[in-house]
């Protein structure tokens, strides 16, 4: 009885040590790519560019974060792409039709778009038992569609759109643009919701072992809406920032930045089998693949090789994920030895 | 007390039959037949039945390994890559002076060894799942193409090779034949071999079936081989069809691919589905998206159609049989012998 | 056994249902020899892709000049910007035995066979705006004259640099035709004694798609700090690089200038960012290419040097020969626009 005790603790200590060291791994390749991409362009790490890098990669981090959600619950999403295009153009030729319309408006607008495309795409996946891959692929079909539609094919240009509408992405306060700080209020509100909230306990607990959660009581069905509703929320508050930021509202926006997104999440130590993943984790990949994106363009490689070093720099970035944890794992076992 | 066998077999009933999903992809296929030729007075004649096919079915390729893929609870969304490199590499061969023949041998090794990768891969890093891995694998394909080929476009191929595309054998297209034959071994290895047997054992409980001696390992890595192998005979196609390639081809190829294969009724939780589903299903859809072309639908209009149908169908399915309902694995009770009782 | 049993049946199922209805459908055909009453004639043009402001314009242009002389246009573009998806296209239209097929081609060499096919069908194939190979088409209706807008977008350049310094160009995507025969012939251009003091640092891809263009325009400005001009001959590269110089506020630094589209640079050119660029009237090339349509199935032109047609209200046009060995007609020289007329022009496409 007595010896059951330190062997909690010890695994406790150990689980925690662990995820650290799937960071670590994760950090020290970034750090690592840094330092590369700095030696053969000086112009890397400057402020204007790492403000760049930010700005750019802020809108990658919003979906991200609801990504994470809908893939802890086991779940994917490929029709983020369409919502954002969906709600983007719908905020922007409300800003053409009105122009007189508070940004905060605008906003809100985008938010509501993507929110019932997410409530429709959830009660899909959670009412109707479809899954969430062969939905969301539907569904993206059919939202690029009406898209196209509702726009008649004619884009939203610049000079359409209000200064106080493109200032949503190109303001800042005290320095900090704003888009940055949008994407640091989510990440903190996530933070906490899903470490400390009963409901983001519960949204791990459905991907770890859905029948599980559903035999203990957990309201299975509901968090699996609410996970693709806050995706679509938050990926219509993408489309609005995308919208706003490139001053130009076109029917194929976002075209495959799903995948882009999945590998952020993927990158950051999320499992795919669902019940797995954190915060810090996220942040890394999202960070790794933007400095993918804005590196690549600056060493002096041919924009041929560009692809191919993406997809090398993420598998690697992968495997050594995997290794550092098996090799944790070993080390854990080795400390339960008996 | 008298013996009673107790049977664990479902009874036979036509009703339970016909009820089956594939059957009712053959009903969506007639309707959609009807709706097509209402439509167009171009459409019902025996060259559309002929040469529609021929611009949907090298995609139908790939849907055959991906059933597999998809029963052993797996995906592969690198098959579009797969295809663009093996092509590319067989264009770049072939105009630096191999003889065309060893080219298109070339092409399939590629492919197959693309395939192979992928496989090892999955087994070297179970922990990694299928998605993240073929992710991976499906932009470093891509980019190797594009370092080869970059932005030219490589082709000018020997006229015969044409023929794969665009040829017919006693007026049935090249492609049709040689697509009936590949879904004819596939489908008798699927149901009739113990390979198949294995496939679905391993995507209705990987664990069960690797502690039950099933080699699962080297399953995994034939299945993805193959799947590598498939996106070659798909590659040799579609250059064939545009005389020349680059390395931006078959783009959202695979996305397409699952789509059909899952349509077919092959659910993706693994385990679960046949392959004349998703042939059926490649049917349906591209008699649809031909016969809608026909009457110069819309791009868009037709994404919605497609879209809507896969949702639709999907959702059918599982409101009619519940999603996690599996057809009973029905094991044979054997026949008690008159004087044993049936527990012993 | 049962399962044998269950495939055969099927089998047979499909089969039972597939024979008739070919058979049924073989001998039902309606041949459509000869030729077809003038009303019914259809026209079609397959554009680069959906969504795309710059070829619905082109396409409205088309459908316009068709429907002038009383016949019945086809527009047609497939929802991504592929070969393949042309290909689709075209045999469709194949089956719908149109008259004319205008291709705006995502690929030089890739629609060659099935091209090839609609030709042999008795179809009169040309391209317009995006070129197909020689072997490919009957003729080509160009914008404007190739080298033309490779030599005034590098005459441009030269004069906003203030005559030396560094330039680089964004482009769409690294096949297509259009951008790497301007890119030839600017590169040409730029061997000239006059331009010595410009220099070319980069080519940059941005694909066509908004937030690639906006990095690859972020890191030439990050990796050339006195990069002087940007010559983005694409309506998206040049869109994208118009805002990423408003934003970090470089008018007056660094210039740029391209091929875009009125609405989409009217913020740039009035804000200084763009002193001016080019374009044509994307409407007047697709209603060039319906009379060119009309005229080749008329057999009023066969697309050989030297033929004459009348194209509607542009008034008379002559058959050229083409760089690339065949042949082509060209609408005029590219359109200028700057501060003065850029207020007409935004509104209209």
């Amino acid at each position: 009885m007595s010896d059951t005790k330190p062997a909690i603790a010890d695994t406790k200590r150990v689980s925690r040590s662990t995820e650290r060291f799937r960071e670590v791994g994760l950090l020290a390749f970034i750090v690592v790519i840094c330092v590369l991409v700095q030696i053969r362009n000086h112009n890397f790490l400057t402020l204007t560019n790492i403000q760049d890098l930010l700005a750019n990669t802020a809108i990658l981090g919003i979906l991200a974060v609801g990504m994470m959600m809908v893939i802890l619950t086991r779940g994917i999403d490929l029709s983020i792409g369409a919502t954002i295009a969906l709600s983007g153009m719908v905020s922007a030729l409300t800003v053409k039709a009105i122009p007189t319309m508070p940004p905060i408006v605008s906003i809100l607008e985008g938010m509501l778009v993507g929110l019932a495309v997410g409530a429709i795409i959830g009660v899909t996946v959670a009412r109707f038992n479809v899954l969430p891959i062969i939905a969301t692929l539907g569904f993206m079909n059919v939202f690029r569609g009406l898209t196209y539609l509702i726009s008649g094919g004619a884009w939203v240009s610049s000079y359409q759109m209000s200064a106080g509408f493109q200032r949503i992405a190109t303001g800042s306060i005290f320095g900090v643009g704003n888009l940055i700080i949008i994407a640091v209020v989510i990440y903190v509100g996530y933070a906490y919701f899903i470490r400390h909230t009963k409901t983001g306990r519960q949204i791990y607990a459905v991907g770890s072992n859905p029948e599980a959660a559903d035999v203990s009581g957990l309201p299975r069905k509901r968090i699996v809406w609410l996970v693709y509703a806050v995706m679509g929320t938050l990926a219509g508050l993408a489309g609005v920032l995308w919208v706003a930021k490139f001053a130009s509202a076109q029917s194929d926006t976002a075209t495959g930045y799903e995948l882009s997104v999945i590998a952020a999440t993927v990158l950051g130590g999320v499992s795919i089998s669902g019940g797995s993943g954190t915060v810090s984790g996220l942040i890394l990949g999202t960070i790794l693949l933007g400095i993918l994106n804005n590196a690549l363009p600056l060493i002096n490689v041919s924009p041929f090789a560009q692809q191919f070093i993406q997809g090398v720099v993420i598998l690697a970035a992968v495997l050594t994920n995997v290794l550092v944890k098996r090799n944790s794992q070993r080390i854990a076992l080795r400390k339960r030895a008996i | 007390m008298p013996e009673r066998v107790i049977s664990i077999e479902r009874k036979w009933s036509w009703k339970r039959f016909f009820l089956q999903w594939e059957w009712l992809l053959v009903l969506i296929f007639i309707v959609v037949n009807i709706v097509n030729s209402s439509l167009s007075p171009y459409y019902l004649s025996l060259s559309t039945f002929l040469t529609a096919p021929m611009s949907f079915l090298d995609i139908a390729f790939l849907v055959l390994p991906m059933t597999f893929v998809i029963i052993l609870g797996n995906i592969d969304i690198s098959v579009g890559s797969t295809v663009a490199l093996s092509a590319v590499v067989m264009a770049v061969s072939f105009n630096a002076g191999l003889p065309m023949p060893l080219a298109v041998l070339l092409c399939l090794a590629v492919a197959t060894t693309c395939g192979l990768l992928n496989g090892v891969l999955m087994v070297a890093f179970k922990e990694l799942s299928s998605v993240i891995i073929t992710l991976a694998t499906m932009i470093i394909y891509r980019g190797v193409a594009y370092v080869i080929l970059q932005d030219q476009a490589s082709g000018k191929f020997p006229k015969w090779y044409s023929t794969f595309g665009w040829g017919n054998v006693a007026g049935i297209p090249v492609i049709i034949i040689v697509f009936a034959i590949c879904a004819l071994i596939f489908g008798l290895v699927l149901h009739m071999t113990s390979f198949g047997r294995k496939i679905y054992g391993m995507g209705n409980n990987l664990i069960a079936s690797r502690y039950s001696g099933i080699k699962t390992n080297s399953i995994v890595i034939i299945v993805f081989t193959v799947t590598g192998l498939m996106a070659g005979f798909t590659a040799l196609f579609l250059s064939s069809r545009m005389g020349s390639t680059r390395p931006n081809v078959a783009q959202g190829y695979e996305l397409t691919a699952i789509a059909m294969t899952v349509l077919g009724g092959v659910s993706t939780s693994g385990g679960k589905g046949r392959l004349i589903g998703p042939v059926l299903a490649v049917f349906i859809i591209g008699f649809l998206t031909y016969g809608l072309g026909l009457v110069n639908i819309p791009a868009q209009v037709l994404l919605i159609i497609t879209g809507l149908l896969l949702v639709v169908s999907v959702l059918v399915l599982n409101v009619r049989f519940g999603s996690r309902h599996q057809r009973p694995v029905v094991a044979r009770a054997q026949p008690a012998q008159k004087g044993e009782r049936p527990d012993e | 056994m049962r399962k044998i049993i269950t495939v055969m049946t099927m089998i047979a199922v499909i089969m039972v249902i597939a024979l008739p209805v070919a058979l049924f459908a073989g001998g039902g055909t309606e041949q459509g020899g000869g030729s077809q009453p003038a009303a019914s004639q259809k026209y079609a043009i397959v554009f680069k892709n959906t969504g795309n402001p710059y070829g619905d314009k082109q396409m409205g242009g088309f459908k316009d000049g068709i429907e002038e002389q009383g016949y019945q246009a086809i527009l047609r573009a497939p929802d991504q910007p592929t070969a393949e998806a042309q290909i689709q296209i075209i045999q469709q239209l194949i089956a719908q035995k149109v008259a004319s097929i205008c291709i705006v081609g995502n690929d030089y060499d890739a629609l060659q066979p099935v091209l090839q096919q609609a030709m042999a069908q008795g179809i009169k194939v040309f391209s317009l705006d995006s070129a197909v190979n020689p072997a490919s088409r009957m003729t080509h209706v160009n914008q404007a004259d190739s080298e033309k807008i490779g030599q005034t977008l590098i005459e441009a350049a030269y004069d906003m640099a203030g005559g030396s310094g560094e330039i680089a160009i964004l482009s769409a995507t690294s096949q297509a035709s259009n951008q790497n025969l301007w890119i030839s012939y600017m590169k040409k251009e730029l061997e000239k004694p006059k331009y010595a003091n410009l220099k070319l640092v980069k080519i940059a891809y941005g694909d066509d798609i908004r937030d690639k263009s906006v990095s690859e325009a972020q890191g030439l400005l990050q990796s050339f700090p006195n990069l002087k001009v940007i010559i983005a001959p694409t309506t998206v590269g040049i869109a994208a690089a118009g805002k990423v110089l408003t934003d970090k506020g470089l008018q007056g630094k660094v210039f740029l200038t391209g091929l875009g589209l009125p609405s989409e640079m009217a913020t740039y050119i009035e804000n200084g960012v763009c002193p001016y660029m080019f374009l044509w009237n994307p409407i007047d090339v697709g209603y060039l290419g319906a009379y060119t349509a009309t005229a080749l199935v008329s057999g009023k032109i066969t697309g050989k040097v030297g033929d004459k047609f009348k194209a509607g209200r542009l008034g008379d046009y002559t058959v050229v020969k083409a760089a690339d060995g065949g042949t082509e007609i060209l609408l005029g020289p590219p359109f200028k626009f700057d501060k003065g007329n850029i207020e007409e022009w935004k509104s209209v496409y």
